[in-house]
């Protein structure tokens, strides 16, 4: 299915979150997951299945002020 | 100096009243060594979107780690009140800290925040056990608002970020600082200079948090090293009590018994 990662369109197999993660090379890396604007906590990522244009936001530590 | 003169921020001690930002470093291990000759204790990141190619974070995380210091993760760029809540919820999953830099920015040229937003996510923030520390202005009202709201530290602008501009409203931090003499008060953004730093912490404000005034400096770690003696020598000439300025002249040297001599 296509979806939306960061802002760029990616095509997975994948059909949940974590899976997602494992399928774009994010599996064990320090990230915050957030799906169409909600953030998914790590514990509920298996659980979050994913659909069609879904927008996903992988975010991780980064500098700031 | 006191050694019992100890910043506590949420029932948290901190070394040193320097803070520092971690962005717009030459380099990781410049950033690091800013870290060390500024003394600093707690440092602020951020959350951006993470390639799978570069792994930038990871990287960058296991520096912040390394440096066996305190972090304060903000939620800069967010402009409404669920961007904000929500990026502080992916931040406490991250860096696991119930602390939040809540920065809800509401016009772009200043980078002014939006206190009325920031008011309604401090509420939710606080609700939701987080320890927030509000980027907000002098203005007294947003302060009573954020304290009734569950805030324990302010974050005062000392004028816009990066602007390097020192303490463009005296007479507003002053008051905020009369007003709430009892609520740790930290300077934050607008800072150009050591002397800006000084002036704050001789006012009574309780730290400041520095980031371009550092990372662009052209040697970041000395400047970190200057902004550290600024903020101690300020912070003594609080506790030391300053002398109340004077409109005219007044002389130091003793007139009684001057010779008389023409």
């Amino acid at each position: 299915m296509n979806i939306q990662l960061n802002g760029e369109r990616r095509q997975i197999g994948a059909q949940d979150l974590a899976a997602a993660l494992e399928e774009l090379g994010l599996a064990g890396a320090v990230v915050a997951t957030a799906v169409n604007g909600e953030f998914v906590p790590a514990d509920a990522r298996r659980a979050t299945p994913l659909t069609e244009g879904d927008a996903l936001e992988v975010l991780s530590p980064m500098q700031g002020g | 100096m006191n050694t019992a003169d100890t910043l506590t921020l949420y029932g948290a001690g901190l070394r040193s009243r320097l803070l520092l930002g971690t962005a717009r470093y030459p380099s990781p291990a410049i950033l690091t060594e800013a870290v060390q000759a500024g003394g600093t204790g707690l440092v602020t990141v951020s959350l951006r979107r993470e390639s799978a190619g570069e792994r930038a974070g990871q990287g960058f995380w296991s520096i912040i780690r390394d440096m066996g210091v305190r972090v304060l993760p903000n939620t800069a760029g967010c402009h409404s009140v669920k961007e904000a809540v929500t990026t502080a919820h992916m931040a406490r999953e991250v860096f696991g800290t119930p602390w939040v830099k809540l920065e809800i920015i509401g016009e772009d040229d200043t980078l002014q925040p939006d206190v009325f937003a920031l008011v309604d996510a401090a509420r939710i923030l606080g609700e939701e056990g987080f320890e927030v520390f509000p980027y907000t202005t002098e203005d007294l009202i947003a302060a009573e608002r954020l304290l009734e709201a569950g805030c324990r530290v302010l974050m005062p602008w000392g004028s816009p970020i990066g602007s390097g501009r020192g303490l463009n409203n005296l007479f507003g931090l002053t008051a905020l600082r009369a007003r709430f003499p009892e609520v740790p008060l930290i300077i934050d953004a607008g800072i150009g200079v050591p002397s800006h730093a000084a002036q704050a912490l001789e006012l009574g404000f309780d730290a400041v948090l520095i980031n371009t005034a550092v990372s662009q400096a052209v040697d970041p770690a000395r400047m970190a090293g200057a902004f550290a003696q600024a903020v101690a020598a300020g912070r003594e000439a609080y506790l030391a009590g300053p002398m109340e300025p004077r409109d005219m002249a007044v002389p130091s040297t003793p007139l009684i018994g001057k010779a008389f001599l023409g």
